[in-house]
């Protein structure tokens, strides 16, 4: 098997080092990929949403159907995990638990530096999310460095320490709420008479904007739609994953 | 020489991600244990992810946030920025992945508690006793 | 974009894409898969695509190996391959 694996490997590698030969040069300014949308990007991004950041724009703007999607995909794998270990038979007798030190009782220093990193982290994801317009960042970035604040929480304390600050079913709930505001602008958008995600239509509704500055600060809300999602799913999945799906015991 | 130098420059990056991908194709097929098929799929993932990056790479470009300088004084020079579509596109791969991870992990725990082993023969050998 | 040390950092990555699957102890192989993450993010960042690097250096190196690390805790750490 590992012969034929390797054989079968080895075979494949050389095919595709073979056609590398037919992609540009790297660095090349003038290949094709670089060439036809992208300049578009580039050249029209600031004039048509004011946002510096161009991944930001393309993003959460042009590409916006595309990333609710991919949202939604993160939510139903949150969702998927919490089905697979929490339901179907379990088989007492095979069950090898592996024994965990009783409820550790937790280092002094580690909860110390701990309560004091927290606040910091979470600012910092919130900042992430905020100021993704000018800077890299965005909602998945700020999303994951607040699920790693919950997750270093329950690493110091205990699970159920984290859970008593994001309990499953709130994290549930923060998911689905995610979702609901980013599929909420883009309804606002189709009751004002746009298509749906077409943000320039916001201006009737914000005050003291333009149809420029309203692309950029619906980009604002739907970001901070992501952020819950990915923050709430991702806490959840660990949760689930530490505790074998029961949500009792773990680190 | 000097040509055969610049071939390679301009080269060696996609044969490496090619050894790269190979080795996490390698790992999918021929390890007997699931984290480590895992791991190789991670790394398969990571090698696409890689490619694309660099397909948008310019020579002496910078990072594709748009100087306010430039918008208000001159015009946007396109060559002067990286090219952002595989940016974006990478950007959500990454974040399903590591969801996807993390059915692949529920779905090993789960096999680890019906049957006691994370390894394929042994697996295989148990399924068939029962 | 430099390629020398472009070429340094894809050395360094093919060595520990190796190094994770031949160790036998799966924390090990978690922990090096981890520095592997690291990497491609330097990687990234030295390419010009910070978004990427960011969410590569909150995602890969951090989420991803500390899922890993649950799971083999939940298991076992031991493997014959």
């Amino acid at each position: 098997m590992k012969v034929f694996a390797f054989c079968l490997v080895f075979v494949t590698g050389v095919m595709l080092v073979m056609t590398a030969q037919d992609f540009p040069a790297w660095g090349d300014a003038h290949s094709a990929p670089n060439q036809y949308l992208s300049t578009y990007y580039i050249q029209h991004t600031y004039r048509d949403t004011a946002v510096p950041n161009i991944v930001t724009a393309v993003l959460a703007d042009y590409r916006g159907f595309d990333t609710m999607f991919e949202t939604s995909v993160i939510f139903c794998a949150g969702l998927g995990i919490a089905a697979i270990l929490s339901f179907g038979p379990r088989n007492p007798k095979r069950r090898k638990r592996l024994g965990l030190p009783p409820s550790a009782e937790g280092d002094l220093i580690i909860q110390t530096t701990t309560r004091l990193l927290i606040p910091v982290t979470q600012l910092f994801a919130l900042y992430v999310i905020a100021h993704g317009h000018h800077s890299p960042g965005g909602g998945f970035q700020g999303g994951v460095i607040l699920a790693a604040s919950f997750i270093l929480l329950s690493l110091a304390y205990d699970l159920n320490m984290a859970l008593s600050r994001l309990s499953d079913r709130l994290a549930l709930l923060w998911g689905n709420g995610g979702l609901l505001i980013y599929a909420g602008i883009g309804l606002i958008c189709v009751a004002l008479g746009a298509h749906f995600l077409e943000y320039s239509a916001l201006h009737a509704i914000l005050p003291a904007t333009d149809s420029v500055m309203a692309r950029s600060h619906a980009m604002l809300g739907v970001e901070i739609g992501v952020g819950f999602t990915v923050m709430s799913m991702l806490f959840s999945i660990y949760t689930q994953l530490v505790s074998l799906g029961s949500l009792e015991d773990g680190l | 020489m000097t040509d055969l130098m610049e071939f390679v420059v301009s080269r060696f990056n996609y044969w490496i991600y090619v050894v790269l991908m190979m080795i996490g194709l390698y790992a999918m097929i021929s390890k007997r244990n699931y984290v480590k098929k895992l791991i190789g799929m991670t790394i398969f993932q990571t090698s696409i992810i890689l490619f694309y990056v660099s397909i948008g790479v310019k020579s002496n470009a910078t990072i594709p946030i748009v100087d306010h300088h430039d918008v208000v004084h001159s015009e946007i020079l396109v060559d002067h920025y990286a090219n952002p579509l595989p940016h974006v596109l990478m950007l959500t791969a990454i974040v399903v992945g590591v969801a996807t991870l993390g059915v692949g992990l529920a779905v090993i725990e789960k096999i680890y508690r019906q049957h006691g082993t994370i390894e394929e023969p042994e697996l295989l050998a148990d399924v068939d006793q029962t | 974009m430099i390629w020398q040390f472009d070429l340094y950092i894809l050395v360094l990555l093919v060595v520990t894409a190796i190094v994770s699957l031949r160790v036998r102890d799966l924390l090990s192989a978690a922990m090096v898969s981890g520095v592997y993450s690291l990497l491609m993010c330097l990687l990234w960042a030295e390419m010009g695509a910070v978004d990427v690097a960011f969410t590569e250096a909150a995602v890969g190196a951090g989420l991803s190996t500390v899922f890993m690390i649950a799971t083999i805790l939940r298991t076992t750490r031991r493997t014959t391959d």
